[in-house]
């Protein structure tokens, strides 16, 4: 934080200086950002780090890779990955519909595509096992053709795509808006298919933002707890996720554990999302230059 | 392979942006379509590449129907005025494109499509180039590379919209005259659509000037200059100099000035219309022309010099400008806020009660 502006010198110096900002505001801003940021973020994750590292080496490596949490980590990781699967397909044809046609009730739709946010998680997780239980709407239906979804991993999967897939919607609508038609046109004049189109020209256009929004979707489904616990059915080994065993740890008292496992989860999503920026920035760049 | 346009309309909602369009563009021609914007030239362009479906009228591609045709299915080369180049392939994979995506009965074989492309990118002399990504390139170049990959299907008509209308004046004028040599040698029938007369004259055989959504006339460059059918044609070609008056006893007069006529013309409300080299600037009036005029710029422009004048005595719309050479310039040195008269030697008489205008030559008659 250091410009000019706070150096109080005359304003003759500084208008002929070549450090001036044009912007103003840049010192104030970057600084309430910053302090909010430790407050909100880098405060509790370091608290975190301190409460898991209080218990020596060996006793982490033990809390982490008890069979139940492993089995725990094996159901969440794969459930997210199933779930935001599913949103990177279906988020992709919700954002098409939405940038593409014009119907009646598109805004509409436009507008109910943010409800997963702005829902509380435990209200959606209730609705979904009320929808997916034995007698409920859906799972009547599905109960006759033998799936079984509430209290399996398949309803933690359902959980999981519901709270999170607009994420996927929201990161390809933008860039699907700014595709030049041009380029589909220059395309088809060289005589490709309209499947041909899509998958080599649209596709490589949407890819980058499809896998950001996938992998959002899966770091958010790694820790959803809320609208999962009440369809997952919790039972140890087979529908426990990792955010049930951190809370059944913190419930036996177990501070230190439940920071343990906490960590793992964060360490995760965070090496995930680094991983995906970094192949992003340098796909990007090939696109764009810079 | 030639292009026969018939009765064309297309409406976009409640616009019509065609009205009864019929063209003939003749096999191995360049042609331009040249209008201001919103004159319907790149929907007419789209239309024959297919781009467009036109509610009424035919397109014809050497005599055969191909308005029911996809894009796909007509083979012709479009090239985009911002390129359209595919971003995520490099410059060997934009060529290549076209042939990649052949059915496998017609795709030509990998070595096969390899040698395509080598052979376009040195045709538009970028082979240097194959390996780079669009971004990587300047707007020449990637204009360039668009031709290429819209030749590589060795399509027989090649349809450009504004093709040099986002590059700079230098590059504008090198890509023109390459593009001139390319049609000169491999005979395709080509379409571009411009809105900059000079690129229209100088670049194609026959131009097609269009003004909301009708063609207004299509004639040979210079047969458009000499002799425009309309007012409009007139003033979009180039720089015009105009004279409002009454015609009576062979003069037309306005204010204080008066041309006299070399041929005989009935007695008219009428414009008589003048290009800045067919006028020439005296001290004094002559017996045929007295137009007064103040100096009111001077500028010193490449190979002439722009003199810009303000009527005294009467009234135009738009000041009138005079070329000079710089030995004339040089001769005289006219100075800012200098009277003087012009008189004409060549013009074009527009009358109110007459379609066609009557081309003037007063030299003939002196």
């Amino acid at each position: 934080m250091s410009t000019t502006d706070t150096s109080g010198r005359p304003a003759k110096r500084l208008s002929t200086s070549g450090t001036k900002r044009v912007l103003p505001g840049f010192g104030l801003s970057l600084g309430i950002s910053l302090f909010f940021i430790s407050l909100v973020l880098l405060l509790p994750i370091t608290g975190l780090v301190i409460r898991a590292g209080g218990m020596g080496w060996e006793q982490f490596w033990f809390v982490v890779t008890d069979p139940r949490v492993v089995a725990s980590y094996k159901v969440t990781a794969l459930a997210a990955l199933a779930a935001s699967l599913f949103n990177c397909v279906f988020g992709l044809l919700m954002a098409w519909v939405l940038v593409r046609y014009e119907f009646p009730g598109k805004r509409f739709l436009d507008a109910i595509m943010d409800l997963p946010f702005a829902l509380p998680t435990a209200v959606a997780g209730i609705t979904l096992a009320t929808l997916f239980s034995e007698n409920g709407w859906y799972g009547q239906l599905l109960s006759q053709i033998g799936i079984e979804v509430a209290f399996t991993p398949l309803g933690i999967v359902i959980a999981m795509a519901f709270t999170s897939v607009p994420f996927v919607v929201r990161t390809v609508q933008p860039v699907l808006e700014e595709l030049a038609p041009e380029d589909e046109e220059a395309a088809v004049s060289l005589g490709a298919s309209d499947a041909t189109v899509f998958r080599r020209i649209l596709f490589p256009t949407l890819w980058p933002a499809i896998v950001t929004g996938g992998a959002l979707s899966f770091a958010r489904s790694l820790g959803e707890y809320g609208a999962v616990i009440f369809i997952a059915g919790n039972s140890p080994y087979v529908s426990e996720v990792i955010s049930l065993m951190i809370f059944v740890r913190l419930e036996e008292y177990d501070f230190p554990a439940a920071s343990a496992i906490a960590a793992v989860v964060m360490v995760t999503s965070l090496i995930l999302l680094l991983v995906i920026n970094v192949w992003q920035g340098r796909y990007l760049k090939r696109l764009n230059g810079g | 392979m030639s292009i026969e346009v018939q009765g064309i309309n297309k409406f976009f909602d409640t616009f019509q942006a065609l009205h009864d369009i019929d063209l003939t563009i003749p096999d191995g021609q360049l042609t331009a379509l040249l209008g201001p914007s919103g004159s319907g030239k790149t929907t007419l362009l789209r239309i024959i590449a297919g781009l467009e479906n036109p509610e009424q009228g035919r397109v014809l591609f050497n005599g055969r129907d191909v308005t029911q045709l996809h894009v796909r299915d007509r083979r012709v080369g479009f090239v985009f005025q911002h390129y359209a180049l595919f971003r995520h392939m490099t410059v060997a994979q934009n060529v290549a494109f076209g042939l990649d995506v052949l059915p496998r009965k017609e795709r030509p074989s990998k070595p096969e499509i390899r040698k395509r492309v080598a052979d376009l990118l040195e045709m538009v002399q970028l082979d240097h180039l194959a390996g780079r990504y669009p971004v990587q390139l300047s707007g020449g170049q990637k204009q360039r590379i668009a031709l290429a990959r819209a030749m590589a299907m060795r399509p027989e008509i090649l349809l450009l919209d504004e093709p040099f209308g986002a590059l700079d004046a230098k590059v504008r004028k090198d890509l023109r005259r390459w593009l001139r040599n390319l049609h000169d040698e491999l005979h395709f029938t080509s379409v571009f659509v411009t809105h900059d007369q000079e690129e229209a004259l100088e670049l194609s055989d026959q131009v097609v000037v269009m003004s909301n959504g009708r063609i207004e006339q299509m004639d040979s460059p210079l047969e458009l200059y000499a002799r425009p059918d309309s007012r409009f044609v007139f003033e979009f070609l180039g720089q015009v100099n105009v004279l409002s008056g009454k015609i009576s006893e062979g003069t037309i007069r306005q204010g204080n000035a008066w041309v006299r006529l070399p041929d005989s013309c009935d007695n008219d409300d009428a414009q008589l219309y003048l290009r800045p080299h067919e006028v020439r600037l005296t001290q004094a009036p002559t017996e045929e022309a007295h137009l007064p005029f103040q100096i009111e710029a001077i500028s010193v422009i490449g190979a002439e010099v722009r003199i810009e004048l303000k009527p005294d005595g009467w009234a135009c719309d738009e000041l009138w400008e005079v070329g000079i050479s710089h030995t004339e310039f040089n001769a005289r040195r006219p100075q800012r806020g200098d009277r003087c008269y012009a008189v004409p030697e060549v013009g074009h008489l527009f009358c109110d009660h007459q379609a066609v205008p009557k081309t003037l030559d007063w030299s003939v008659a002196r």
